[in-house]
């Protein structure tokens, strides 16, 4: 192949991804402005509070109690090549808090609600049920979008909170009823190393995984393409760029709070 | 009274409407009728700003329909959609009662719930249907609720997009006669897209035909017959020989 014909394929690919980043940076602006303009649909917000909150703890409970107890098991066997075993509590205490709650929870998160979001409004553009919320004098972007986007910044952060202490519980009782530790020692030390920065920066990953997972899921299904292969089409690319886009942020984030 | 003054829509290399030009007179039922993807809902689309148009001029009632309180215009609408477009989320009441349950249009409510149940008993529906959710209904039951959501706050104009598509023909005939008494007794202006000749003849006051992105021909429904137009007798007739390619 022409290198030069080459170069353009990549060059349009570049110009291509780089204007999808700016319509889904638009986008991200514009849902997030219309969380504080007037009309409110508190039952909508009620309803995404319900779906992406609640109904998510149980995934979100069973992949931290699992992720929790496979890292104590984990640390204990490597820790015991260099008679490291003691520091379970604390690595299982700031890897949970630090690292894997938030990206655990956000990927789930990703996984469940931004594919369901996707879904659900790429349904309704395809079944013009949007062009139908307009001729009703109702703003999408108001009534479908800021009630998901502000239920996801509420509840995600939440989630992680939750899910840091379920796969804390988690390494605890493989701990305590598998390896032999003290449980009041598991917990002081536990408690005694973690600082407020580590919960600080769970949570904050946590609100924006939660904004990343909503704002994906909306941007997909308002601009899915038509019948049944554009719903899918947007429900798969909205995980995808949800999970890229966490775990990328998690990566700036772990940078801006611990960078030495 | 609606307006449409050489209005033209292109997507990408695709010119579906180069400037068309029509008029709809207050209290009267227009039918636009023309072949698939001759851009008929594109033209509706324009006219309730769901789609802008490349160029051209849409006035509503004399006042440019792309400025101006974009609630106040399109609280002047009711629309029914082709695939119905009800909500799946809400039960039917809501779904008739949307606008008057939110935004400037809002009522109590159990008032809203009343003027839902009386519009379903307008359109043939008993009350019972009400606390339906959509995907309980049959495709005809969805039109008629469709149908009175459309008409659930009395609007002055109302869009119907391809009213009777896969309906029998019993219920197409329901659906028909349903929205030429509706129209008459609001005394709404009304535009219709339709194929469906039966729905044209029991629909319209006037007729236009959308063909290479204009209006081909317009007049009353009582010349569409001996219009002498070779479009429209190709159209109205069903014949696969005309100057309208079959193939297209």
């Amino acid at each position: 192949m022409n290198p030069l014909t080459l170069l353009a394929q990549l060059g349009r690919m570049v110009l291509v991804t780089l204007a999808e980043v700016g319509r889904a940076s638009i986008f991200a602006w514009s849902a997030i402005t219309h969380i504080f303009r007037p009309p409110y649909y508190p039952r909508e917000l009620a309803i995404s509070l319900l779906q992406i909150g609640w109904l998510s703890l149980p995934v979100v409970g069973m992949t931290a109690i699992f992720t929790g107890g496979a890292l104590a098991l984990q640390i204990y066997s490597g820790g015991a090549r260099f008679d490291a075993e003691a520091v379970v509590p604390q690595i299982v205490a700031i890897g949970i808090v630090r690292e894997l709650g938030p990206v655990l929870v956000g990927l789930m998160i990703a996984a469940r609600v931004t594919s369901s979001i996707a879904a659900e409004i790429a349904t309704m553009k395809v079944t013009e049920q949007i062009d139908a919320l307009v001729t009703l004098s109702t703003n999408p972007m108001q009534y479908l979008v800021a009630p998901r986007v502000l239920a996801a910044l509420i509840t995600v952060p939440l989630l992680v909170g939750i899910g840091d202490i379920i796969g804390i519980a988690g390494g605890y009782t493989v701990s305590v009823q598998s390896l032999g530790f003290n449980s009041a020692t598991y917990l002081k030390n536990t408690v005694d190393f973690l600082e407020p920065l580590d919960i600080i920066s769970s949570l904050v990953k946590g609100t924006v995984f939660g904004g990343i997972s909503a704002v994906m899921g909306c941007y997909f299904g308002m601009n899915s393409g038509r019948g049944a292969q554009g719903v899918g089409r947007a429900t798969k690319g909205s995980v995808e760029a949800a999970a890229v886009l966490i775990l990328a942020a998690n990566f700036l984030l772990t940078g801006v709070f611990f960078s030495v | 009274m609606i307006q449409l003054e050489n209005v033209q829509k292109a997507f990408g290399n695709n010119r579906v409407l180069r400037g068309m030009t029509l008029e709809i007179k207050s209290g009267t039922s227009m039918v636009i009728i023309g072949g698939s993807g001759t851009g008929k809902s594109v033209a509706l689309k324009c006219i309730l700003g769901l789609i802008q148009p490349d160029s051209g001029k849409i006035l509503v009632d004399g006042k440019d329909a792309s400025t101006g309180d974009r609630d106040a215009f399109l609280a002047k609408f009711g629309m029914l959609f082709q695939g119905g477009a009800l909500f799946d989320s809400l039960p039917v009441w809501q779904n008739v009662a949307f606008r008057l349950l939110r935004g400037s249009l809002k009522r109590p409510q159990a008032e809203a719930r009343e003027i839902a149940i009386e519009k379903l008993r307008r359109v043939g529906l008993k009350a019972e249907v009400a606390d339906l959710f959509p995907a309980e209904l049959s495709g005809g039951m969805q039109k008629r609720v469709g149908l009175a959501r459309a008409i659930a706050a009395d609007p002055e104009i109302i869009f119907f997009d391809e009213p009777t598509t896969g309906l029998d023909p019993i219920m197409a005939g329901v659906i028909n006669e349903l929205i030429r008494e509706i129209v008459v007794e609001m005394g709404a202006t009304a535009m219709t897209i339709t194929h469906d000749m039966t729905s044209v003849r029991a629909i319209a006051d006037n007729i236009a035909m959308l063909h290479d992105g204009v209006i081909q021909w317009t007049g009353p429904v009582s010349k569409m017959d001996d219009s002498g137009d070779p479009y429209l007798d190709q159209f109205i007739n069903g014949r696969a020989e005309g100057p309208i390619e079959a193939v297209r």
